[in-house]
């Protein structure tokens, strides 16, 4: 049953990976750009939730949804000022600029509020052990799952049923056709930047809940798994990013379900090189192939 | 060599791309010293085809030989130095290396100074580059580019750096030269130049020589045989009489304009 | 250019690099530097390694690898294990080192072979991270506390491994050797349609700066009495990558310049570690905005001396563009 239990840990974990991985894959299939700063949006997420619930008394959907808000403009606000001049530049210009980024949020929040852990307040939401046939399961586990599934169906939708749905689809399969379709590249890639960071944030919130301490750097390893499963799933490729996470997340509470806890974080990289070795476009990716 | 085997020959050859057939059950012999026509449609297959020959695609069916060795599977590098050499359709030049140094990496081959002794500065290393600089030069000469030497391969107008990636192909030492749409963009005046120039190469370095050309009445007027791909299959093949009259082959130009 | 020239200019600053090694070690001697100085002058030193090795990945043959701390601390740990559990003298220190964290650049070079721009950065970048984790684990060498290193690192040392490394990259560069990897990162599909195994020369780019990061971590690791496997995170990558990037993607003399300029802004503001980096992303992105190409571009600081000159440089491909 420990097995049962540590499975419904790693799906746990795995939805916030796979919150993660949504952003990065969205964006990268938009403007072939790994936006390093990701982790970090998610970061900004968890603080402004924690900011909402400890000093706003808020309850937990509405910090939830603040920091969704609030992260969407910040990924808006990232995008306009340091990434759309980059369009025309080299992948590894804007690779770099990813990089940078990234480095200035999270030394940029180390420099405004200092490097302290901040301790989320743990009865945001009841934790009680449900059982049902010997397994225990922790109702905050259940919460996390169903919020992050609740999230993707929200996406799903978007993306499949919205106009600016139909327009990212399209701008991620071609951009000057869609370009002389006449559909805005500019605010559907800002819109894909907001989506993917209000999930991050999303993600943020529910990750300092279940792990209950947070800091400014908190997001790096975090992000770096989630484009990792992101990866894993494809990278490109909506449901690959969901089933990407949760994979990864189950793989990590196995191993460290094994006793190989220390091994943990090494576990994602290993699976990262054996993916882009073995088979580089993903579960459900397709193989491109350079134009010659 | 054997007086009567072919320098290439490609027997039932083809590629397919997950489920779509490519180019398919190609057939296609070339005698040392030809130089031989491939037309046809946009999206025909062509530099598809040139790709399974250089080795960047690997034939899924078929077999292709040089000298009557073997090439599936060689990666590409290997088959350049088996004998074949090529230009792109999309210029593809080092743009950041400088004219002289282009020719001499496809000279790189050739070369026979080893890692360490370049480390080193051991005296092979300089004997090995004087000896490919004096070559690359010797290749820039024919092609009249000795005066952009040093300058910047992207630097050069457009039909220049046309001639410096023949200047390259040939610099890798090729027993068969694969040229694929030499031509494009350029005016009526330089492709007249350029045609001489690949008659006279091909009498100097005895070459083969494969062209794709999209100037029906160029290749027409230049090539001996011609072969015709369309939709990834050969339609027809011959001299250039027998391919104008072909109906196949004009049913296949129908609808494209007959340039 | 011809070949004499450049001979001669070979043994010129050849000369003009061992006077000034012996001038800075009578000062050493003399008292003339200080302490301060005498550190900023070895993590210098430190950094041009770090800098150049990683150029001939990155700058030369176009391979983005943001993970060169792992090649570091492959050679730090090798390096420490010689000297301090086995008690071997610190020149067979740095060989091993350097060897250890070549054959890693081997191991993380085979497979890169199959990736390209920005998966292989991420996955070289997951390869440092493995190598820290593996670390962290191996009781041996002390876990996250990591090793207590003695003080080897001397100037002789330190300024005979620049020169050394320098020199091979530079000898490297500008050979067929070294051109064959510059058509790589120019055109990997021109540059293997024109004969080059480009499998090999990205290997061997990987092994050479990956051999010379190592040194690089074997005279860091006997420079600061303790390595720890934090000391070696992706930071550190990325402090190296800055070097390259800052200095242009395919100028030597520009790394070299970038590593000299940030090691001494961050010597004084390592008391304000939050500001430094800020500074630091701050550079990485209005230097990608305004001048992609870096401080140097693509040229060498020797070209600036001569009226012309053929210059490798930049690392440019038109397929790798994002979509516009």
């Amino acid at each position: 049953m420990e097995f049962v239990q540590q499975l419904i840990n790693g799906i746990s974990l795995g939805s916030i990976y796979a919150l993660i991985a949504l952003g990065y894959t969205m964006v990268y299939g938009i403007v072939k750009l790994i936006n390093f700063a990701h982790g970090d949006v998610f970061m900004v997420g968890a603080f402004i939730g924690f900011y909402s619930i400890s000093v706003f008394h808020l309850n937990f959907f509405l910090a939830l949804l603040i920091s969704m808000v609030a992260c969407a403009i910040f990924g808006v606000v990232i995008e306009r000022i340091a990434y759309k001049p980059l369009r025309n530049a080299t992948r590894i210009a804007a690779l770099i600029t990813a990089i940078g980024v990234s480095l200035l949020i999270e030394y940029g929040t180390i420099y405004i509020r200092g490097a302290q852990i901040e301790a989320y307040p743990g009865n945001v939401i009841p934790d009680v052990t449900i059982k049902f046939f010997g397994v225990e399961v922790s109702s905050q586990s259940l919460f996390i799952l169903g919020v992050s599934v609740l999230l993707m169906v929200c996406l799903q939708f978007i993306v499949h049923k919205t106009k600016i749905g139909k327009a990212m689809r399209a701008v991620s399969h071609d951009m000057d056709a869609a370009r002389l379709m006449g559909i805005n590249v500019d605010n559907t890639i800002s819109a894909t930047f907001a989506i993917g960071s209000a999930l991050a944030g999303a993600a943020g919130v529910i990750f300092g809940m279940y792990y209950t301490s947070i800091d400014p750097l908190m997001g790096i390893i975090p992000g770096l798994k989630a484009f990792v499963a992101a990866v894993l799933g494809g990278i490109g490729i909506i449901p690959g990013a969901m089933v990407g996470g949760l994979v990864l997340g189950v793989i990590e509470a196995l191993v460290s379900a094994l006793g190989y806890s220390l091994w943990r974080d090494g576990v994602a990289f290993i699976v990262l090189i054996l993916i882009l070795i073995f088979r580089p476009s993903g579960l459900f990716g397709k193989n491109v192939r350079e134009k010659v | 060599m054997k007086a009567n085997t072919p320098l290439l020959k490609v027997e039932n050859a083809g590629i397919r791309f997950g489920g779509l057939k490519a180019v398919s059950d190609v057939n296609l012999e070339l005698k040392q010293g030809e130089l031989v026509g491939l037309i046809g449609p946009n999206g025909a297959g062509k530099t598809t085809f040139f790709n399974l020959l250089t080795g960047v695609y690997v034939p899924t069916e078929g077999s292709i030989s040089l000298d009557g060795g073997k090439l599936n599977g060689l990666p590409p590098y290997k088959i350049t130095r088996k004998g074949i050499s090529r230009t792109f359709q999309n210029i593809r030049l080092f743009s950041e290396l400088s004219v002289l140094d282009n020719v001499k990496v496809a000279y790189h081959s050739l070369s026979k100074h080893s890692m360490l002794s370049s480390i080193l500065r051991l005296p092979s290393h300089f004997k090995g580059e004087k000896e490919m600089e004096e070559k690359a030069i010797e290749f820039l000469k024919i092609f009249n580019l000795e005066k952009f030497s040093h300058e910047k391969a992207k630097n050069l107008p457009y039909g220049q750096q046309r001639r410096l990636e023949i200047a390259r192909a040939l610099a890798a030492n090729p027993k068969l030269l694969l040229l694929d749409e030499p031509a494009a963009g350029m005016n009526p005046q330089e492709t007249h130049e350029l045609m001489n120039l690949i008659s006279f190469i091909r009498e100097r370095f005895s070459l083969t020589i494969l062209l794709i050309e999209h100037d029906m009445l160029l290749v027409m007027g230049v090539c001996e045989r011609i072969y015709v791909l369309d939709h990834g299959q050969m339609i027809a093949e011959g001299t250039p009489n027998e391919i104008r009259n072909n109906p196949k082959v004009i049913e296949a130009y129908l609808g494209e304009e007959v340039s | 250019m011809s070949i004499v020239k450049q001979a001669k200019g070979f043994w010129a600053s050849i000369v003009l690099a061992i006077v000034f090694s012996v001038v800075v070690q009578l000062l050493i001697n003399g008292g003339q530097l200080n302490a301060f100085y005498v550190n900023t002058l070895f993590l210098i030193g430190i950094n041009i390694i770090l800098a150049v090795s990683l150029h001939l990945i990155i700058g030369i043959t176009g391979q983005f690898s943001i993970g060169h701390a792992g090649f570091l601390a492959v050679g730090a740990y090798a390096s420490a294990i010689i000297t301090m559990k086995l008690q071997l003298p610190f020149g067979l220190a740095l060989l091993v080192g350097g060897l250890a964290a070549a054959v890693a650049g081997l191991i993380i070079g085979i497979p890169s072979l199959r990736l390209k721009g920005d998966y292989l950065a991420i996955a070289t970048l997951g390869f440092g991270e493995i190598v820290r984790i593996i670390f962290l684990n191996i009781n041996y060498v002390g876990g996250a506390s990591g090793m207590q290193v003695s003080h080897l690192t001397t100037w002789p040392w330190l300024i005979g491994c620049v020169i050394f490394s320098i020199l091979v990259i530079v000898n490297f560069t500008n050979s067929t050797h070294g051109r064959a990897c510059i058509s790589i990162r120019e055109n990997e599909i021109a540059a293997d349609a024109m004969g080059i195994n480009t499998t090999y020369y990205k290997v061997t780019a990987f092994a050479i700066g990956a051999f010379f990061a190592g040194i690089a971590g074997t005279l860091y690791a006997h420079n600061f009495y303790i390595i720890q496997p934090t000391n070696f995170g992706f930071l550190k990558s990325f402090d190296i990558l800055i070097f390259v990037v800052l200095g242009g993607l395919g100028s030597m003399s520009g790394a070299v310049i970038a590593a000299i300029l940030l090691t001494i802004i961050s010597t004084y503001l390592q008391d304000y570690p939050e500001t430094r980096m800020i500074i630091y992303s701050l550079v990485l992105i209005v230097m990608m905005l305004y001048r992609p190409q870096g401080l140097m571009g693509t040229k060498e600081i020797t070209s600036l001396f001569k009226g012309r000159k053929s210059v490798k440089g930049g690392v440019q491909d038109e397929s790798k563009h994002t979509v516009a």
